[in-house]
């Protein structure tokens, strides 16, 4: 069994296996990383789509993973 | 009627009313009031992603061809602005922003510190700024100056629709600027937004006013005729206004009646 590490996800902590990607962590709230409409960045610093699968998670970590909402102002 | 192109950064758009899409009730409401609005382009606001959630209002958007603005809404630093506005970059593939840095949670008014740095470091980083601003022309000319596309200032609170509360600021702004002037924010009824076209504003933002309206659909289409028609006025250039009458039949050829 892989060891695993607790990042917050979205405000939650959360654990994912040692060696998951950011692509992973897109895929396990429901979105097909090759789909468009959602950007992630990782400790404040966003990552380029096609960057994921290669950016390896690291526990402690913030990740914000964010789409389109009907909205303005609040 | 000479042609009348809308451009922002080179880019032209059909319409000269720009929607929101915050406030309506669900998304098919949301497709009939953005239909009936005749908008080119229309805002939405980037939140954590939901695995609950039912569609995607750029499924709603994309269906009617409108092109996409994202904005920064919910953002109080210049620092939160530029992140969420590279994140929406990234998502949406378009380098337009909507910048919006608030103040405060009672007026929603925009900082200008935090506004004025944000935008900065956006026109730096290759962005199209729209920066939703206050009424003060000096803050217009200063996000002018650093590069912005259009200034967008307020007519009153955000979601207040109150209309536009200082006509003179908004003249002067109109005045002294080379880049569009799109009024954002305030308006509450087609008569608002045909005012702010009358003005000389080159186009007007509207979101509750039409979203939150009782009939959006209905609501979206009297904006749109008032952005026209305000727009017609003017470019027809209305008469100046006097304190007494003038007559508009001539004096002479009159009858004289004798008793």
């Amino acid at each position: 069994m892989s060891e695993l590490i607790t990042v917050t996800l979205n405000g939650s902590d959360t654990q994912f296996p040692a060696d998951t990607s950011l692509a992973d962590v897109v895929a396990s709230l429901g979105h097909a990383p090759s789909q468009p409409g959602v950007a992630a960045a990782v400790d404040g610093q966003v990552v380029r789509q096609t960057d994921w699968s290669d950016t390896n998670i690291d526990g402690g970590q913030h990740i914000e993973i964010l789409t389109a909402v009907q909205g303005g102002s609040r | 009627m000479t042609s009348d192109p809308f451009v922002i950064a080179g880019q032209t758009l059909s319409s000269r009313l720009i929607m929101g899409t915050g406030g309506a009730p669900s998304h098919e409401i949301l497709a009939a009031a953005l239909k009936a609005s005749g908008t080119a382009l229309t805002t939405v606001a980037l939140r954590r992603l939901d695995p609950t959630a039912a569609g995607s209002v750029l499924d709603v958007v994309a269906e009617l061809d409108i092109k996409v603005l994202p904005n920064t809404a919910g953002c109080y630093t210049a620092h939160e602005a530029v992140t969420l506005a590279r994140m929406a970059r990234e998502a949406l593939q378009t380098d337009w922003i909507k910048l919006e840095v608030i103040g405060d949670d009672k007026t929603l008014f925009p900082d200008p510190v935090e506004l004025l740095d944000a935008a900065e470091t956006l026109v730096d980083d290759g962005f199209v700024v729209l920066p939703y601003c206050g009424d003060d022309p000096i803050i217009a000319r200063r996000l002018e100056q650093i590069g912005c596309a259009a200034v967008m200032p307020l007519g009153s609170p955000i979601g207040s629709g109150a209309g536009i509360r200082n006509p003179y600021n908004l003249r002067i702004i109109l005045e002294q600027s080379d880049v569009p002037v799109i009024l954002d924010a305030g308006i509450g009824t087609a008569s608002h937004a045909a005012q702010a076209m009358e003005l000389g504003c080159a186009a007007v933002l509207c979101a509750s006013a039409v979203t939150r309206a009782k009939d959006p659909a209905l609501m979206g289409a009297a904006m749109a005729q008032a952005v026209e028609a305000g727009r017609n006025a003017f470019r027809a250039g209305r008469i100046s206004e006097r304190l007494y009458a003038e007559a508009s039949s001539p004096d002479y050829g009159r009858m004289h009646l004798h008793r």
